[in-house]
């Protein structure tokens, strides 16, 4: 099964009529994955490579019955884009764009908790590569040649470091139950911890890799989460040894701010929970092939 | 995007913050023309430059007369002020502000942030004012207040009522305190800020609320959509070699070393530069090509890391995920002719066309050293790095 995605996953593309969208949609769909239609206001009614397009997403998910939805939206609108999808009862809505306002981000998280927690919609994103579970589906930009289908999941900030992660698993032979781009912004929909606890709760992951980076509380708060409720194996890369503090690296939530959040600290905070540590970014097929042997 | 604390006074005042009256200066003639304006017998001239921690570095002057406002002005006109937080480089001083002296009764810290665990505005006080936050915490825990800001509603007068009673003001200056706390709030969601910070805030001996100094970050996500706030940005205060980057859409960030880094992803860009230090290395910049590179933007990337004096090797990591590897490899291959580089350089690049991308940097003929994995690359790239420096001291 993995987790968030798989082949019977009813995926609504939201900007599906753009460039951006329009690309990644035929992607997804020449990897196996069901994408059921899209969403641009103004051109409901229309068909746009072959899927139907609608006007909102409440009427395309009364048509289609999609309960993934893919957001392509621009960063200026993409608030708003993941709060209609919210309010359509969408289970899992993947944002990729990438600078979406901090204060945009806060009310989006305050608008979700209207909804009961079994209602939910659970965000993931924004300013991420996606989701994938290799061999069935994926939502996002991904190469999904790198991963090879098995047992072990994958969290990442960073889009391109999920990628070297699963590509050197690859070259051992280890396959990628579920690989999840959390984003790299200050603010966002799911932490490293809820997607852990997914994984933790998922029959066919075996262990889990975690791809973090400087700054803010979410490696710390997995760390806890390991520690207590977390009997899985899970090994740990935190990228930014070498950046300097109060320096914002390219990610709008990778900055050095508060006690806690440098890299070192970091790794020392997983270590002591239990985590395996990765040393360097060259080392992630080698740490879980013998965390997984 | 940070402004200076003329700007932020300036803004602060809109929105219902009392703030000393002042004006500008870019001349010390000017300095004292603007004190003579203001009323009181003593003036402060402070230096404009985006860092705190001005006053241990000289760059804020209690003066008493036109002669001292002179001097002081003369010394901080064109200097790179330095201050522990400008690196030792340090900042020019263009421009001062002049502002009448307040006889101060208490000294308040104030400050609003963006709070990534409670994914809030959270309002953080201290009756400890004149000190770094950091300070407080570390000495006066037990004085520090907070307060989260609900989204829905925004921030209400009884939070504000409630921190101005702990931290202890008078009865009669309350109404006063609610105004400030509400009114900066209201700024900080009105103009996308990140951080407001006002340290110290004073009760002056007169009884009025003011903020003496003020320091205000604005998120650059939401720049799109605040033009006016665009428009305080300074360019003399940034990174040269940033503004040329962040100007042509690449996001660079320039660093002490003299291996000049390109990457496509932030979290790999920070990965290549810690295995770069991993390999006895230091390098020059960060930077995140970004996703979809064309040879053009490539070609960029190389101006970008060239326009760093210190550079002498490159490093190029592409993971090529909706990238495309013989994309990257045409721009590696334009960039070493059109700029005639002599520097060593190092690619490695992997995934989609790096067969290829590969073959493109072969038949080129030209004296790029290529890396299969990421620690090779690293290694490769300090060892021709060692040697070229080596040749150049021979």
């Amino acid at each position: 099964m993995a987790i968030l995605i798989n082949r019977n996953s009813r995926v609504l593309v939201t900007g599906l009529t753009g460039r951006i969208g329009s690309f990644h949609a035929q992607d997804m769909i020449n990897h196996g994955t069901n994408v059921v239609g899209g969403v641009t206001p103004g051109k409901g009614g229309t068909k746009h490579n072959g899927l139907p397009v609608f006007n909102t997403v409440k009427g395309a998910v009364a048509e289609t019955g999609a309960d993934l939805a893919i957001c392509f939206v621009p960063p200026p609108f993409a608030a708003d884009a993941i709060m209609e999808a919210a309010d359509a009862g969408i289970q899992t809505c993947v944002c990729i764009a990438d600078g979406i306002p901090a204060q945009d981000m806060i009310k989006v998280k305050r608008y979700m908790r209207r909804y009961k927690a079994e209602k939910r919609m659970r965000l993931i994103g924004p300013n991420c590569a996606g989701i994938i579970t290799p061999g069935q589906a994926f939502a996002g930009l991904m190469p999904p040649h790198i991963y090879l289908p098995g047992r072990v999941g994958i969290i990442g900030r960073s889009g391109t470091l999920g990628y070297e992660a699963a590509s050197q698993m690859k070259e051992r032979g280890i396959g990628v139950s579920t690989s999840v781009g959390i984003g790299g912004d200050p603010i966002n929909g799911s932490s490293f911890r809820d997607i852990l606890e997914l994984f933790e709760n998922d029959p066919d992951t075996d262990a889990v890799v975690m791809v973090g980076e400087i700054g803010g509380p979410q490696e710390a708060e997995a760390a806890a989460y390991i520690r207590d409720h977390m009997p899985k194996p899970v090994a740990a890369y935190i990228a930014g040894l070498s950046a300097p503090k109060g320096r914002r690296m390219g990610h709008a939530g990778a900055i050095v701010s508060a006690f806690g959040e440098s890299a070192q600290e970091k790794v020392e905070i997983l270590s002591e929970a239990g985590v395996t540590i990765v040393p360097t970014p060259s080392s992630f097929g080698e740490v879980v092939q013998r965390m997984v042997a | 995007m940070d402004i200076h604390e003329y700007q932020a006074k300036e803004l602060l005042k809109r929105f219902g913050v009392q703030v000393p009256r002042g004006g500008i200066a870019y001349s010390p003639e000017q300095a004292v023309y603007r004190a003579s304006e203001l009323s009181g017998d003593k003036w402060v001239v402070k230096a404009q430059i985006h860092s705190g921690a001005r006053g241990k570095a000289g760059g804020v002057r209690i003066c008493a007369n036109e002669k001292e406002i002179a001097e002081a002005a003369q010394w901080m006109l064109g200097r790179m002020l330095v201050t522990h937080q400008t690196g030792p480089q340090g900042k020019l001083v263009s421009r001062l502000y002049v502002e009448e002296a307040t006889k101060i009764a208490q000294e308040i810290y104030l400050a609003f942030v963006m709070d990534r665990k409670e994914e809030r505005v959270v309002v953080v006080a201290s009756g400890q004012g004149g000190m770094e936050i950091e300070e407080i915490s570390a000495n006066e825990p037990e004085s520090i207040i907070r307060s989260v800001v609900d989204p829905a509603v925004g921030m209400q007068a009884f939070q504000a009522r409630e921190i101005a009673f702990s931290l202890g003001l008078d009865a009669a200056l309350i109404p006063q305190a609610v105004k400030t706390i509400t009114g900066c709030y209201r700024m900080m969601e009105d103009t996308d800020a990140n951080m407001v910070e006002i340290n110290p805030l004073v009760v002056t001996q007169s009884g009025e609320i003011m903020a003496l100094d003020a320091k205000v970050s604005f998120d650059d996500n939401a720049l799109f959509r605040r033009p006016e706030i665009m428009e305080m940005r300074d360019k003399s205060q940034e990174d040269t070699r940033e503004t040329f980057a962040s100007d042509r859409g690449l996001n660079y960030i320039g660093l002490d070393g003299q291996i000049g880094c390109i990457v496509n992803g932030a979290g790999l860009a920070m990965a290549t530069l810690d295995m770069i230090k991993m390999a006895g290395g230091e390098p020059a910049n960060f930077l995140d090509v970004g996703g979809g590179a064309s040879p053009e933007r490539v070609l960029m990337s190389f101006q970008a890391v060239l326009n760093d004096p210190d550079v002498e090797a490159i490093l190029v990591n592409i993971f090529a995920g909706i990238n495309r590897c013989d994309w990257i490899a045409e721009g590696v291959i334009r960039a070493v002719r059109e700029l005639d580089l002599k520097l060593p350089i190092v690619v490695r690049l992997s995934g989609t066309n790096v067969e290829e991308g590969r073959k493109l940097i072969a038949e080129s003929g030209l004296p790029i050293l290529t890396a299969e994995t990421l620690a090779e690359a690293a290694e490769k790239a300090v060892v021709a790095w060692k040697a070229a420096t080596l040749k150049e001291a021979v």
